[in-house]
């Protein structure tokens, strides 16, 4: 869970940090989006980095989610019999929000995945799909209400996620100690925070008319 | 004090179980949770009914017997042992639910009773210097540097009462595991033995049915001896040294 969820984490950032092209208008965007198919040229063909990571990603993707399931199938099994008490949930102590959503965060995650790649990727259900013109599909995409609105849940759960999950596998990987869990819940936190607000900062500006 | 209890009676391991409801008065709020379970035992005993069984013994809150769920929450509402904690934590009328700890490694004895001999499996598998016996050794024959004896002191406080299973919405034994993991490995006279330990340990524990952890800190928060998270990061760290 931890190396699968890193992997993707990086790539996150990275995938933000080239968002954020839009604001420098639609040659800019384009031209990057170009740019990365010619990464690794002439030792790789044309895309093939691109495909390279995709295939990396899926993997994590798939890895990330087996465990996951694994780890919840397990965990039910620990605890056949349930507690009790007052019918309603039991007082949770010190479990944040972050922290009880991870599952359902991430299942919302994995189907947004699906929709996202079927969105701008595959440009399937995307209302302008022109192909190679990212910043015009895109633009399009947000000015629809549903597909603004998909985003804007999915990034929100994806905070969530990114929340507890740096730190959890920071825990994981035995990167943690007394002396560290400040700096670490600190940067997971800002973690969170960077890649939501970068991550939203698209649809926002398509949806206020900033990026026309 | 008047207090409603809904407390669990299940009459054997695998007989059928269920919440039935008692009323107890008469509670003074200087008692413990315990000694309002007496009250109630004694007025059972009087009308001829089979008193609730749980587990009980130094009653000071250093054994770790006296393990159950207090409305929801392990040892309930104060962070100590059942023994510890007073009915002033109570309103009077208040309706107070009371549960055995769930987890498929504890099975259920009777009533509030869980069989907890996985801990002293785990314990068994590595929890432990391996020392020759004979006459004492001299005192000061292995320095141990003050940072490693207040680390191991602060997690051989464990007392292996088992709130951390019961409180962990995984039913993971992680803390229990890490307490003992980090308590003998950081000493010198442990590190000898520290990567067979850390393996047999969680190998153990992973063969008793406890869940896996995904670091809700549930465990720290309930855990009687304020044993840390940070012991799990420091677990996982042993284990991936330890290599498989």
């Amino acid at each position: 869970m931890a190396v699968s969820g890193l992997v993707m984490l990086g790539y996150l950032v990275l995938h933000m940090i080239g968002n954020l092209k839009i604001f420098f208008g639609a040659s800019e965007l384009n031209g990057y989006a170009a740019w990365l198919r010619t990464i690794g040229q002439p030792f790789l063909g044309h895309a093939w980095f691109l495909w390279i990571a995709r295939v990396a990603l899926v993997a994590a993707v798939v890895v990330h989610g087996v465990a996951a399931y694994q780890l919840s199938r397990r965990d039910l099994a620990a605890r056949p019999t349930g507690y009790q008490h007052s019918g309603a949930r039991r007082t949770r102590a010190r479990q944040s929000y972050a922290t009880r959503t991870m599952r359902w965060g991430g299942v919302i995650l994995a189907l947004f995945i699906v929709w996202h790649i079927l969105d701008l990727t595959t440009l399937t259900v995307n209302p302008v799909a022109d192909p190679g013109h990212p910043y015009q599909n895109i633009v399009g995409a947000f000015r629809t209400w549903y597909d603004g609105g998909i985003y804007c849940v999915a990034m929100l759960a994806l905070g969530l996620h990114v929340r507890h999950g740096f730190w959890s596998a920071a825990q994981t990987l035995g990167a943690n100690s007394p002396g560290r869990d400040r700096a670490l819940k600190l940067t997971a936190n800002l973690l969170a925070l960077v890649l939501t607000a970068g991550f939203l900062s698209v649809p926002i500006a398509v949806m206020t008319g900033i990026v026309r | 004090m008047n207090l409603t209890l809904r407390i669990w009676r299940q009459s054997g391991p695998d007989a059928p179980g269920e919440l039935t409801t008692y009323q107890v008065s008469g509670i003074s709020p200087e008692m413990s949770f315990l000694e309002m379970l007496d009250t109630l035992n004694e007025e059972l005993i009087l009308r001829g009914e089979v008193p609730v069984a749980f587990d009980h013994d130094c009653r000071e809150g250093i054994c770790g017997a006296c393990g159950m769920v207090i409305n929801g929450q392990a040892h309930g509402p104060e962070r100590t042992t059942t023994c510890q904690l007073h009915m002033r934590h109570f309103q009077d009328g208040e309706v107070i639910d009371v549960e055995p700890w769930r987890s498929a490694a504890f099975p259920v004895v009777k009533d509030l009773v869980v069989d907890r001999s996985a801990f002293d499996r785990i314990i068994g598998s590595g929890g432990y210097i391996t020392a020759p016996t004979g006459s004492a050794p001299d005192a000061h024959a292995t320095p141990v540097p003050k940072e490693a004896a207040d680390l191991a002191f602060e997690h051989a406080e464990c007392i292996g009462c088992g709130a951390c299973v019961a409180a962990c919405p995984n039913g993971s034994a992680m803390l229990f595991t890490a307490a003992k993991v980090v308590h003998l490995n950081v000493l010198p006279q442990g590190a000898p033995e520290r990567r067979g330990r850390v393996r047999a340990m969680v190998g153990a524990m992973d063969a008793e049915g406890f869940g896996g952890c995904t670091n809700t800190g549930e465990c720290a928060s309930a855990c009687p001896k304020g044993i840390g998270l940070n012991a799990i990061g420091t677990l996982n760290r042993e284990f991936l040294r330890g290599g498989r």
